[in-house]
């Protein structure tokens, strides 16, 4: 069958002309369109604008004036006052969202729009560190010294007043000592093995309290605000305030060994000596979490701030990450091939130090855990006993009584290593049992035991500290007003996780999911049913006629189950193969030239 | 040696006097301020909490008439008045900041059926089951004077509805026909008649101001052109609709209330699909009015309840409700955006928070910046269950539940049969048709 032209009216050959067409200029009219010349508004019988229609035909451009036109382009303006790339790249929270796929133009445009916004207040909160006030500390060497070589007292004697008196000693005899400095790093608590609890003020050197708990101590630490700490005692933790009453006794937290404290959880995690894991809600006063890590006596214990995890060191030098909600290790880490004996979590979250007794000390990059090389390595000559890492990223040891620190976290070294020496050395007068950077100070306190140093170490703080965040100069209504905001703003421990965005993403099933929940089609069970029978009064009823009926309905119940298992199971097959199938007949791609080919033979009918 | 400590003058954290603010210095770096995505979440909780702890719409209750409120009438350039009407022919006017009724005047025998305040507010039209349109100035009268009429006039047929041009100085009625007036004649200038039905709502678009729209008592919805002798055009709905709002920003678009439980919003240009149909309602939608931003608008029902839905979404973002508030016959959005007015059965005139959660009165620039974080936060994480489930959660009348409940399984209902009718008939039979196109019947030019 061929097409024929429809009948009945002829097509026209050239369109209709409609009576409000412009008529199109002819070449003899030498192009343009002439305006027609309107008689002023008063003698038209016309009252209203005039509107200015614009139809004149455009003038194509010649294309090569064009391609000049846009080398000739010029480039777009500087901004004002530039804002240079590092500085953008440290407050911005990661790369823009490409609109590309997403559906409609309206999302598009709105993610667009979005993306603007974002760039600007990563611009303006840029800009802000142009107001910060402080400056961070520094120690050079002169020419042909090394930064080593300065003992304490110099460095004391060359700065200022106020921070000389940063640099002071305590001799105590109620032996090894354990300390902590509050989050706002105002404050400093110290326990002594035999007993003893000090509470103070380390700046103005004002004492809270002083007392002797009777009773050895493991570990102190401080809890969301100054005026509580919490302090492990022989077998209970015991909660005091800072006059030193006893607040409270927590009898299912027993022989403690290591405390630690996640302000923004509200949690006081607690490793104990028979292995367990704990974790406190202080605001409520209940454990979310107990249980035994089966890693025997816990030690080695600090959480992540980045992300809340617990990292617990064990024997075998495996550091491993826990969350309270989690029954199993987040993510195991094989640092060392002996026993650890030291473990730090750089402040910003990014690295973990760990030494073991085989005298390394290594650097790890905790948010990329597939790597399994360490990003540094450190060979001492004696193991490290403590470790600490500072705000701005310098490194502490102690080997004994012999105390180091480094610049750089990551390259070590001080100020003119020619060999590689340490940035700052120090020799203490006895064991070195606890290590703790200062935050928002250039002060490194160390806690021996024989009693507590306080040590300088230029440019290790951060020195603009957040006032909503933590401040050192809080007042005691301040104080207040802030623990009452972080109350309110209790992270609730579900949402420890190694990501800590993962709140902020898209909650996409990874590929791995999904074939885990096609796998597991194929390991169902038929559900359990349980089925009331009505209770009848009348009739032949009986416990016997009840029983099969309700073995007749789980029958039937069942058998459909199974046929729908069946079902998807088929399916799922299906898909497969079909797959499969396809891969294996795949063809060449189809040319031009194929028909020349000779056809296929012919199947020969039976 | 060359050294430098971190050493912090006090002077500069620490204020000096007490008169003075605390010096807070702020510190933006992201790595000072971890966890941010999970605190960030934790504060979306909280605002979407506290939103649903704060949401007490109802402002107050104007009591006054003497039956059931049957129409309202928005003053054009005063935001504190509003004019109603009642069954029993009284109109009361309203000093809505005061909340009391500044006057009131029997203006019909029978109900009042429609009132519209001129362009500028200085008159008032009302008509009533009298078939007279009666004319009164917007000011009371001296005291000892009584309440007369500027202008009755006289109309030959039945009058159901009035609207005002929004430019010029024309009104129109409707009832059996569509009725255009100039304000200053006693006859009607034109009348433009399609069909034998009643018109029962009538209402002028605000910004292309010549057109007007009418629903009629034979489910269709008429335009008409003032300008012109002829109706423009009529689409027929599957159920009669009770009021018609245009959308005072997109002026193309309108919706109607119908008697079958939804709101349909057409666009003018293509009245074959309505735009949307917005859902949620249990019974006949008696009024919409749409909010001065053009984006909500605010619908009464037969149900006791009201319902504010965002133009472009088909469920309704909030229902209001009372155990006192019988079937609602009138809304209004009063034009600061801020206040919903709902006139009802029961004889009362109830005043309505826009926005449930709102804090009326004064807000200092600390608290504003906190809202609009709050704001900001529930946005970016509208889209988490758990916020999600808290942020659309409303405690509806157990009446209006069940209904749903109903409503929701005869839709299933309809649905599993429509599917199987499917299954058992012939591929391309039973055609899949949506939402949209199934509630209008047809369109004519």
């Amino acid at each position: 069958m061929t097409k024929t032209a429809p009948k009945g009216r002829p097509k026209a050959k050239t369109p209709y002309k409609r009576y409000f067409e412009v008529e199109k200029d002819t070449e003899k009219d030498g192009g343009g369109l002439e305006h027609v010349k309107v008689m002023s508004k008063k003698r038209q019988n016309f009252t209203g604008d005039f509107v200015r229609m614009h139809n004149k035909p455009k003038k194509p451009r010649p294309q090569k004036a064009l391609a000049k036109a846009k080398q000739e382009e010029p480039e777009p303006k500087p901004k004002r006052n530039p804002i240079p790339e590092e500085l953008l790249k440290k407050y911005s929270r990661g790369e823009q969202v490409q609109p590309k796929g997403v559906k409609t133009r309206h999302f598009k445009e709105q993610q667009t729009r979005k993306e603007v916004y974002l760039e600007y207040a990563t611009e303006q909160a840029a800009r802000t560190e142009l107001l910060l006030q402080e400056t961070a500390g520094q120690l050079e060497a002169d020419e042909g010294e090394t930064t080593a070589e300065y003992r304490q007292s110099q460095i004391a004697d060359n700065v200022d007043l106020q921070s000389s008196a940063k640099h002071f000693n305590l001799n105590m005899e109620f032996g090894p000592y354990q300390m902590r400095y509050t989050k706002n790093g105002r404050h400093l608590l110290l326990g002594g093995r035999r007993g003893h609890v000090a509470a103070f003020d380390w700046v103005t050197k004002r004492l809270h309290c002083e007392f002797n708990a009777m009773e050895s101590i493991e570990d102190v630490q401080w809890l969301h605000v100054p005026t509580m700490y919490a302090v492990a005692q022989k077998s209970w933790v015991y909660f005091y305030d800072k006059k030193g009453t006893e607040l409270h006794c927590i009898k299912r937290l027993n022989r403690v060994n290591r405390l630690d404290f996640l302000p923004y959880h509200f949690l006081l995690a607690a490793g104990n000596s028979a292995g367990y894991a704990s974790w406190l809600d202080v605001s409520i006063g209940e454990l979310v979490g107990n249980f035994n890590t089966g890693l025997g006596d816990i030690r080695l214990m600090r959480h992540n701030p980045r992300n809340g995890v617990l990292c617990i060191g064990g024997g075998r030098g495996v550091v491993s990450m826990w969350s309270p909600k989690v029954r199993e290790p987040l993510a195991k880490l094989l640092c060392h091939s002996t026993a650890m004996t030291a473990l730090a979590v750089d402040p910003k979250g990014q690295h973990l130090v760990t030494a073991g007794l085989d005298r390394a000390v290594k650097v790890w990059d905790i948010r990329m855990l597939v790597h399994d090389k360490p990003l540094t390595h450190f060979q001492l000559r004696l193991p490290a006993n403590e470790l600490d890492v500072s705000q701005r990223g310098m490194l502490a040891l102690s080997q004994g009584t012999y105390l180091e620190t480094y610049s750089d976290l990551l390259s070590g070294g001080g100020s003119g290593d020619g060999q590689r020496l340490p940035y700052i050395r120090q020799r203490c007068d006895a064991f070195v049992h606890g290590l703790r950077f200062c935050p928002y100070e250039d002060v490194l306190g160390v806690a021996t035991a024989k009693g507590f140093q306080s040590l300088l170490v230029p440019g290790s703080g951060e020195p603009n500290f957040d006032a909503l965040e933590d401040n050192p100069y809080e007042t005691s209504k301040q104080r207040r007003e802030h623990e009452v905001h972080s109350l309110l703003e209790k992270i609730p421990p579900e949402l420890i996780t190694l990501d800590p965005h993962e709140i902020t993403g898209v909650d996409a099933p990874t590929l791995q999911e999904k074939i885990d929940a096609k796998r597991k089609l194929f390991h169902v069970k038929a559900p359990r049913i349980n089925m009331k029978t009505r209770h009848k009064m009348k009739g032949r009823g009986g416990t016997a006629k009840a029983a099969r009926n309700k073995q007749i309905v789980k029958d039937a119940k069942r058998k459909e189950f199974i046929a729908e298992v069946r079902e998807a199971k088929k399916d799922l097959i299906k898909q497969h193969t079909t797959k499969e199938g396809a891969k294996g007949k795949a063809r060449a791609p189809r040319s031009v030239l194929d028909r020349f080919r000779p056809k296929p033979p012919k199947k020969q009918k039976t | 040696m060359k050294v430098k400590m971190i050493s912090r003058n006090p002077d500069n954290y620490v204020r000096e006097t007490k008169l003075q603010q605390h010096k807070m210095p702020r510190n933006y770096d992201p790595t000072l301020h971890p966890l941010e995505g999970p605190r960030e979440y934790v504060r979306a909780m909280n605002a979407t909490k506290l939103d649903r702890v704060f949401a007490k719409p109802f402002v107050c209750n104007l009591s006054g008439h003497r039956d059931g409120v049957s129409c309202f009438g928005k003053h054009p350039k005063q935001l504190s008045t509003m004019a109603t009407g009642a069954y029993d022919g009284e109109v009361r006017i309203w000093d809505l900041a005061n909340r009391i009724s500044s006057r009131n005047f029997v203006a019909h025998d029978g109900f009042v059926r429609g009132i519209a305040y001129t362009r500028y507010g200085d008159r008032i039209f009302t008509v009533g089951d009298d078939k007279t349109i009666k004319v009164w100035k917007a000011e009371a009268p001296e005291i000892g004077q009584d309440e007369v009429p500027v202008n009755t006039i006289l109309s030959k047929f039945g009058l159901h509805g009035i609207s005002h041009n929004h430019k010029d100085n024309k009104f129109a009625t409707c009832g059996e026909v569509c009725a255009i007036w100039d304000e200053k004649h006693n006859d009607p200038l034109k009348t433009l008649k399609w069909g034998v039905d009643t018109l029962h709502t009538i209402s002028y678009n605000p910004v292309e101001t010549s057109i007007l729209a009418c629903c009629a008592s034979d489910r269709s919805i008429i335009l008409y052109d003032q300008r012109e002798a002829q109706p423009l055009r009529k689409v027929v709905l599957t159920m009669k609709s009770n009021k018609l709002a245009w959308n005072p920003m997109e002026a193309f678009n309108f919706t109607v209330a119908n008697e079958d439980c939804n709101l349909y919003t057409f666009d003018t240009r293509k009245l074959q699909t309505p735009l949307k149909v917005h859902f949620d309602h249990v019974s006949a939608v008696t009024d919409v009015d749409y909010s001065p931003t053009g984006k909500e608008f605010v619908s009464a029902s037969y149900d006791k309840t009201i319902r504010i839905y965002n133009a472009h979404h088909s469920h309704s973002r909030d229902i209001y409700h009372t155990k006192r508030m019988q079937h609602v016959v009138c809304v209004a959005w009063s034009l600061d955006n801020r206040y919903v007015f709902s006139g009802s059965d029961e004889m009362n005139v109830r005043m309505w928070k826009a926005n449930a959660s709102e804090k009326l009165g004064v807000i200092r620039p600390r608290e504003r910046v906190n809202f609009n974080y709050q704001e900001a936060l529930k946005q970016k994480y509208a889209a988490h269950p758990q916020i999600k489930r808290i942020a659309r959660h409303r405690q509806v009348p157990r009446h209006v539940l069940n209904a749903q409940k109903k409503m929701r399984t005869v839709k299933e209902k309809e649905q599993v049969k429509e599917a199987n009718v499917r299954k058992h008939s012939k591929k391309g039979k039973v055609p899949y048709v949506s939402e949209k196109k199934k509630h209008v019947l047809k369109e004519e030019v």
